[in-house]
């Protein structure tokens, strides 16, 4: 049947370029809990990850994370929002332990269990304020198929870098619906790796160190004590009050995250020229919005569509590209509309219109309508 | 000798019990000859907890109640027997984290476990724990627990633990510790003692070993039986999940000028999912730009079975087919799924299987026996054949050759698809 083994159109789903992805880029392990509709993630990274471990819940699944994270693996789990809702104080954990780390967040329709087979994007307001104290918890989410190889590399590379947990985001359609799929043309990936400590001198596991980010050693190492925790601490990694060493490293956890943000921007800007409106969407919604754009400029209308990729924290090139339109649709598949009001607060704006709903995709002729109005 | 405690006193109130804790840990360790940077100690949430800053280990300190699974992680992690991970957790933190050691000593992850039982939350205040015995009063339980406390040790020897042992915190117990600490897999001491803050306060004259004994809890080991543990397995280079033999090159041609929106709706078992896949590889087969949406209730193995396929000459942006070209039912399942889409059809195509009643629709109807004349399992594949027999936008042979190619060809003749 296969008449030309060179060609290189495989029939996919996103899950798959998905574990291919992290595993290329250097993860060691994946820990995870089943649960639809991120189960795909967990069948292809049995088969394909170094080390798969199935945990008996997800809190426990981030903490053995953490725990390999210690010692200088690179771990990754896929969860929906159930899952994720237990991991959360451990994200936290995670965060303030400067333990790289990805989680797929994979979207499903809530609240609590709701539909586990129906597609969502309910959970960016949770990611948004999921950190306490305001903390941004970096989200890259993932808008077609090419960006579950790339945008999985990116998150990666961003917690590695970064030392962080970074959630990878997504939803029930973009990792389960199968397509054609040309892998010839996706980029050749390198493994990451941890930036190791060399010196000779007493290791301090927080202090500051190129870009804001320290050095990693890991417990394994017989040189140096290492010393990580999640309680306040200074560079030391003593635990401390509200002392200025203290305050001094965890407002440094967000410095760090911002002050690298450049680095890991990343979105999709189809301007067209004379147009004063703007389309955003991301994620499952960002679909219907190429499709939607497309027939809009067939008909003469002239607009523009940014499809963000670095979600959170904001980065402040949208805030520049949202300034020169006239009119802004957000559209997004929740109530409400949770990145119109991140971006633009409960409060709103007049230029600001939103195309939402639920248990279903939003359609391309919904968003032609609104950007027509 | 190495030394496994820094200078600086400890961080506990006066005749705290978790002081012996730290200081005949220093000893065990010291017995057994570590190098402290071949330990890690893992701490929780607690009093206890604030020890960290006192070991010249490798330290970890995390959230309440977990640390058992993160020392677990850590274990797991090093990979390594001739490394130490100890973990302190309070009866609080057990509590809470209950399933973790249960967990821990299930796998047999290489750690030792401390619980330091002193019957209640020292840190916020001395409320009770459930290892809070029978009797025993703190300030928010003035009145006195009304249950027994677990038997921890009995628990973690049934969930098949190495070496467990239960400890009473008073004189040197550092010849426990370090039995403990030698063994290989999970190992796991509890030590009762008691908080001056609250506990001596709330119950006045008490004496521990007194209250240890009423309880119930014995004094000796409750498991000595294995010395196995967890390895971690490292698979290094395994295969890509892009497998160049799962390529399918463009092999004939199709006569689509525009994107072919498809539902195929049946029943659980009888093949709908299968089906939607042969019509996207023979899509693939035929050039063309293939999508597919499976849908199906999360018991998979009843009900409708549904899948939205969608077969263009351009690339596909959006995958979602409100108002499908082509519909084709073959259960009853499928058309009571099918009911609503079927209905808001302003045209394109119904194919039905004949024993159904028709629905509604201002799409073309085609009814054919498709279940009596296969079998129902074969129903769903078999009106793809016929689908594509009608249509011709897509050349049959592409679909002759994804059958072909399948295990389904091993047990159905081909003929019987081509049959109509
Ligand atoms: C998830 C969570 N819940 C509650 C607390 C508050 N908390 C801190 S320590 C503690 C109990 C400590 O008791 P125990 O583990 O017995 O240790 P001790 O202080 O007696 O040494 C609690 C409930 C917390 N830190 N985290
Ligand atoms: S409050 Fe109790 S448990 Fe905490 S340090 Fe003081 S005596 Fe020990």
């Amino acid at each position: 049947m296969i008449v030309n083994k060179k060609e290189s159109r495989l029939l996919h789903d996103g899950s798959k370029l998905i574990v291919e992805s992290l595993v290329q880029s250097g993860a060691d392990i994946f820990i995870g809990y089943p649960i639809t509709p991120a189960n795909l993630l967990y069948l292809y990274s049995h088969k394909r990850f170094p080390t798969f471990i199935a945990a008996p819940d997800e809190i426990t699944t981030l903490q053995w994370m953490c725990g390999f994270a210690t010692t200088g693996k690179i771990p990754v789990t896929a969860t929906s929002f159930p899952g994720f809702a237990l991991m959360l104080e451990s994200v936290n954990m995670a965060l303030m332990m400067e333990l790289p780390m990805v989680v797929v967040l994979v979207q499903r329709l809530g609240p609590a269990t709701g539909t586990a087979t129906c597609g969502s994007q309910g959970d960016l307001a949770l990611l948004n304020g999921g950190i306490s104290g305001g903390f941004s918890l970096p989200t890259i989410s993932i808008s077609k198929m090419e960006d579950c190889w790339t945008m999985s590399n990116k998150a990666l590379k961003m917690a590695v870098e970064l030392r962080s947990p970074v959630i990878l985001l997504t939803s029930k359609e973009e990792v389960m619906t199968q397509a054609s799929f040309d892998i010839a043309g996706l980029p050749l990936l390198k493994p990451i790796k941890n930036n190791y400590y060399s010196g000779k001198a007493i290791y301090q596991p927080y202090k500051p160190g190129k870009n804001l980010v320290p050095e990693f050693l890991a417990v394994s190492n017989k040189n140096h004590q290492v010393r990580i925790t999640a309680s306040t601490h200074n560079q030391d990694g003593i635990i401390q009050g509200t002392t200025a060493a203290g305050m001094d490293n965890t407002k440094r956890l967000e410095s760090k995250i911002i002050n690298n943000l450049d680095k890991f921007t990343f979105y999709e800007y189809n301007k067209q020229e004379g147009a004063e409106k703007l389309l955003i969407a991301y994620g499952i919604t960002a679909a219907a919005s190429r499709e939607a754009i497309k027939t809009l400029r067939e008909n003469g209308e002239k607009v523009s569509l940014l499809i963000p990729k670095t979600l959170l924290p904001v980065p402040p090139i949208y805030i520049e590209i949202i300034e020169k339109y006239q009119k802004v649709v957000i559209a997004e598949e929740n109530l409400g509309g949770q990145y119109r009001k991140i971006l633009f607060g409960v409060y709103g704006n007049n230029k600001v219109k939103g195309v939402n709903g639920i248990a279903k995709l939003i359609t391309p002729s919904e968003i032609m309508e609104e950007i027509s109005r | 000798m190495n030394k496994f405690l820094t200078d600086t006193a400890l961080p506990f109130c006066k005749g705290c019990g978790h002081s012996q804790v730290a200081q005949y840990t220093e000893k065990a360790l010291q017995n057994l000859n570590y190098d402290p940077m071949d330990v890690v100690m893992v701490t929780d949430i607690g009093c206890h907890g604030i020890i960290d800053k006192s070991f010249t280990t490798h330290t970890v300190h995390g959230l309440h109640g977990r640390s058992v699974a993160l020392g677990s992680g850590v274990s797991a992690g090093l990979n390594n027997p001739n490394k130490k991970v100890i973990v302190f957790i309070g009866d609080g933190g057990a509590t809470i984290g209950m399933q973790h050691l249960i967990d821990a000593a299930h796998n047999g992850f290489n750690m030792t476990v401390l619980i330091h039982n002193n019957m209640l939350y020292g840190m916020t205040g001395g409320q009770p724990s459930e290892f809070t015995p029978f009797g025993f009063k703190t300030p928010t339980l003035p009145e006195g627990a009304k249950e027994a406390g677990y038997d921890i040790c009995k628990l973690i020897a049934a969930a098949g633990a190495s070496y467990v042992s239960r400890v009473m915190g008073i004189g040197d117990f550092s010849a426990q510790l370090t039995e403990a600490f030698s063994k290989k897999g999970f190992s796991l001491v509890e030590v009762m003692e008691i908080c001056p803050s609250y506990g001596v306060k709330s119950n006045p004259g008490m004496k521990l070993s007194k209250l240890v004994e009423e309880a119930g809890l014995e004094i000796k080991v409750f498991a000595d039986n294995k010395n196995s543990f967890y390895q971690t397995e490292i698979k290094e280079n395994r295969k890509s999940l892009f497998s160049k033999e799962d390529a399918i090159p463009t092999k004939y041609e199709n006569k689509l000028k525009k994107p072919l929106r498809f539902m195929l709706c049946g029943s659980a078992g009888e093949g709908t999912q299968v089906a939607a896949e042969f019509l996207l590889k023979a899509g693939m087969l035929s050039g063309l730009h293939a999508t597919k949406k499976g849908s199906y209730p999360v018991t998979v193995g009843v009900g409708f079975s549904a899948a939205e396929i969608i077969l263009s000459p351009d690339e596909i942006l959006y995958t979602g087919s409100p108002n499908p070209d082509v519909v084709c039912v073959t259960s009853q399942d499928g058309l009571d799924y099918a009911r609503n889409t079927i209905r808001n059809m302003s045209g394109g195509k119904l194919l039905i299987d004949s024993s159904l009643e028709i629905p509604e629709t201002k799409a073309e109807v085609s009814a054919f026996p498709f279940r009596e004349k296969v079998g129902i399992r074969n129903s769903s594949i078999y009106s793809i054949f016929y689908y594509l027999k009608n249509s011709e936008l897509i050349p049959i042979d592409s679909l002759v050759d994804v059958f072909n190619e399948s295990k389904i060809s091993k047990k159905l003749d081909i003929a019987k698809m081509l049959d109509f």
